[in-house]
């Protein structure tokens, strides 16, 4: 037999013509529909009873671990201007009660929507003249945990606003495209297809509520964007950079597909 | 070599999907009859034993995260598409292909990635830029292994 000429790929010929009209005859599946509010579900609910009773015990929670220490940095005074958070907040008991329910929030002093972790960045360059805290830092993990959990049980109220209608607005469409090698998009995983299983682990909703969470896969805590880097590698996508506008904007989408849930922070996953 | 009808129909449509979507789609070569593609990647046929073992790796190809079978334990299988037990019986080898090269040439809504297509979504990872997940070869080793999963 005659060895068969080899092709490059740039030669050759994709046949989508064809393909489109066996596509419209085949039964397609449907585009990923939103969560209805009703079927809303944290994804603790899809965790294992061993996971599910970490979460629920404070004194076995391993996220209540950097609670505590935020509520020492809470106190600490920061930075040149030697000012702590309870400084200028007081008691968080009282004045972060309902804060992380409603950010990302739009911060007119910026012109951008902040996430909590971003908030509290600016609180250290605008009001404690303090270096910004990396991305995963355990200071700021442990400052967000505990900014968090001031909120723990109320239901997530995004604000309404014009400008964060316009970054969720945004936000929706990131979550609808699909993206890398595998050519996923959030919606594709988290939408449609929540009830099924990805190798052994269940596929949840995608539920942003329970953030910072302890992660027993990443033995530590970490943050919504690190979850969301994971899952961006996972469809062999580029991940956003950490804190870019793009991943402010999913963040924002997810409060609102998910408002009426409650915050758990600390949460605990598998 | 002889060109057949349907490669000549080939080359037609895709000039005009081309010219449609005025994109150069960066494609590999096969000829899409049907619902399947006939005649082998590499022009060889694949190797059952090596496609066992690749669809076995479930970081690398993936198959395993959304099929059952028996290349996976149950409980590390998921659930996303049907179980490919006995899927030999029910596909010929013509028709795994083209499911395994381009399920969404059939479904454009299927999760089920196109393994053998030249990435076209935004924000692909340096490291698969213009690569398809899986190489011809393993395409047809897959294929040779599934075929021989009778019912
Ligand atoms: C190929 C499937 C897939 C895609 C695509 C995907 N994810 Fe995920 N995601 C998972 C899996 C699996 C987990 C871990 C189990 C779980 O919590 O669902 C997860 C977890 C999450 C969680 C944590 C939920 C919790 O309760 O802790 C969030 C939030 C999330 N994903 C958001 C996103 C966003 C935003 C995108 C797109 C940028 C995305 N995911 C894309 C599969 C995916
Ligand atoms: C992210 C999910 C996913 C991955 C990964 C995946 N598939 Fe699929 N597969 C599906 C779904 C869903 C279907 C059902 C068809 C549809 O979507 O239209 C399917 C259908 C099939 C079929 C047709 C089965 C039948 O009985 O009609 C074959 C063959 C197949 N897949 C093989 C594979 C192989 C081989 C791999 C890995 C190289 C793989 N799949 C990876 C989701 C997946």
């Amino acid at each position: 037999m005659r060895p068969r000429p080899r092709l490059r790929w740039t030669e050759v010929v994709r046949a989508r013509a064809v393909v489109l009209a066996l596509a419209l005859a085949a039964p397609a599946a449907a585009e990923p529909v939103p969560i209805t509010p009703a079927e809303r579900r944290s994804g603790i609910t899809f965790a294992g009873p061993q996971t599910q009773g970490l979460q629920a015990d404070d004194t076995a929670n391993p996220g209540m671990l950097f609670v505590l220490d935020g509520a020492q940095l809470w106190q600490a005074p920061a930075g040149s201007a030697q000012r702590a958070c309870a400084d200028c907040h007081g008691a968080a008991e009282h004045s972060m009660r309902g804060v992380a329910a409603r950010y990302p929030a739009f911060d007119a002093a910026s012109g951008a929507a902040l996430d909590l972790s971003g908030r509290i960045n600016a609180c250290r360059t605008r009001h404690q003249d303090a270096p910004q805290l990396a991305s995963e830092e355990p200071g700021l993990l442990a400052l967000a945990a505990f900014v968090g959990f001031q909120s723990r049980g109320l239901p997530l109220a995004p604000p309404q606003d014009p400008p964060m209608a316009a970054v969720r607005k945004e936000g929706r469409r990131l979550y609808e495209t699909r993206m890398g090698q595998l050519r996923l998009s959030c919606a594709e995983c988290h939408d449609a297809l929540w009830a099924n299983r990805l190798g052994s682990s269940p596929i949840t909703q995608g539920q942003a509520g329970a953030y910072p969470i302890y992660r027993l896969e990443w033995q530590g805590l970490g943050s919504l964007q690190r979850r969301m880097r994971a899952c961006m590698s996972g469809v062999r996508a580029e991940p956003f950079a950490p804190g870019a506008p793009e991943f402010i904007a999913l963040e924002a989408y997810l409060a609102e597909r998910g408002a009426g849930l409650p915050v758990e922070t600390p949460g605990v996953r598998p | 070599m002889r060109m057949t009808l349907a490669a000549a129909l080939l080359a037609v449509l895709a000039a005009e999907a081309a010219a449609q979507t005025g994109a150069p789609a960066p494609a590999l070569r096969y000829a899409v009859l049907g619902d399947t593609i006939a005649a082998s990647l590499t022009g060889q046929p694949g190797d059952a034993a090596r496609g066992a073992a690749l669809m076995g790796e479930r970081s690398r190809s993936l198959c395993a995260l959304c099929h059952a079978g028996p290349f996976a334990a149950p409980h590390f299988a998921g659930d996303i598409g049907p179980s490919l037990d006995g899927v030999g019986a029910r596909l010929s080898a013509a028709q795994i292909r083209l499911r395994v090269v381009d399920m969404r040439a059939l479904n454009p809504n299927s999760p089920m990635p196109s393994f053998h297509q030249v990435p076209d979504a935004p924000r692909v990872a340096a490291a698969w830029r213009d690569r398809p997940v899986l190489t011809a070869a393993e395409v047809e080793d897959i294929v040779a292994y599934l075929s021989s999963l009778g019912g």
